[in-house]
């Protein structure tokens, strides 16, 4: 069973891009066949983070258009083999494409993959309803900042109204040190404000830069950032994970299992 | 900045509160306009049967109920003081 997935946000900037490549590479990563869709019609950016910008013939708007079969159109990621991306023009914007083209488009690739994930640009335009179009679920990324929470509020309540119930919610950048000494608030203040259930706490990590310097998903590595988008991808497969102590840094165990990784 | 740290409240606190009220009010597609006539209306025929304070009366849709974002459909409450039963 194929399933659907909206990585959205309201407010740019927040790690939606990131989080989407994470998820989708570490979904694939445990064995899943997955495509990622940039749906950011005019300013493309999920080839870069997957280090994948010079393969790119065609893009979204050539499928939809039928300029070209979707096959041709799909890139096969490096590292993983049943990893796809479906990138977007970067000529065009987002009134190329409608919603129902969206929809007609993911009913035709969904029973051949295992998650299609949808990178949803900023705002809440028609870019955004195209992303949402076809989407059974959706992942809402945030950061701990009253504007992105606010955005975020917006965004489930749209979410909410176009029949998308299965939302879960990722707090992105969170830095323990300030939230210890009162200036940041916590993922349960999040959550308090929000009511929706969690999927991922991801800590303000610079190797999530260091990763898109170098356009590999750090999704599965021994950092904090890269064992919390793990986590995420082992929920959204359904597998119950105990949260990370971000505090303690790396968890015993995930140092235990990085000595074996290298091994 | 020296008046948070007279309240001593740190600014997680302070972030918080606001956005709470701030979601309140964006949760709600409704005019500050067209509650106002609402809010009169009722009070217009509550006032009928008996005498209550229109001047601290509160009304407010919402979507969140006690237990968070449960509520299906947004709810109208309505918060009228009564003065007197017998009118």
């Amino acid at each position: 069973m194929s399933e659907v997935i909206v990585v959205t946000s309201g407010k740019g900037g927040v790690g939606k891009t990131t989080t989407s490549a994470n998820v989708g590479t570490g979904l694939a990563a445990m064995g899943k066949k997955v495509l990622l869709i940039d749906t950011d019609i005019g300013l493309r950016n999920l080839d870069v983070v997957m280090g994948l910008e010079n393969r790119i013939v065609y893009n979204l708007v050539d499928v939809v258009e039928g300029n070209c079969r979707v096959k041709q159109a799909l890139i096969r990621d490096k590292r993983y083999p049943t990893l796809f991306l479906l990138p977007s023009a970067q000529t065009r914007d987002k009134s190329a494409v409608n919603p129902a083209q969206m929809v007609k488009m993911i009913n035709h690739l969904k029973d051949q993959f295992d998650y299609i994930i949808l990178d949803c640009p900023a705002g809440i335009e028609q870019g955004f309803q195209n992303a949402i179009a076809g989407a059974d679920r959706a992942l809402v990324v945030t950061t701990p900042e009253v504007s992105a929470i606010r955005d975020a509020d917006r965004i489930i309540g749209l979410l909410e109204a176009n029949e998308i119930h299965k939302i879960d919610l990722v707090i992105n950048r969170i830095r323990h040190d300030m939230i210890k000494r009162g200036d940041m608030m916590s993922s349960a203040d999040v959550v308090d404000i929000l009511s929706l259930p969690l999927i991922g706490m991801v800590p303000d990590d610079e190797n999530v830069v260091i990763a898109t310097n170098q356009g590999e998903p750090l999704v599965g590595s021994n950092t904090l950032a890269g064992k919390a988008y793990q986590n995420i991808c082992y929920r959204v497969l359904g597998k119950e994970v105990p949260f990370m102590d971000l505090e303690k840094g790396i968890s015993f165990w995930a140092k235990v299992s990085g000595i074996f990784h290298k091994g | 900045m020296f008046k948070n740290i007279l309240k001593r409240k740190s600014s997680r606190e302070i972030a918080k509160d606001r956005l709470k009220i701030l979601l309140i009010s964006d949760r709600v597609n409704c005019s500050p306009e067209m509650m106002e006539m609402i809010k009169n209306d009722i009070a217009k025929v509550i006032s009928k049967y008996m005498k209550i304070d229109t001047q601290t009366m509160e009304i407010q849709i919402t979507k969140t109920g006690s237990k968070g974002r449960s509520l299906k459909n947004p709810t109208l409450y309505a918060n009228i003081p009564i003065l007197d039963l017998k009118q």
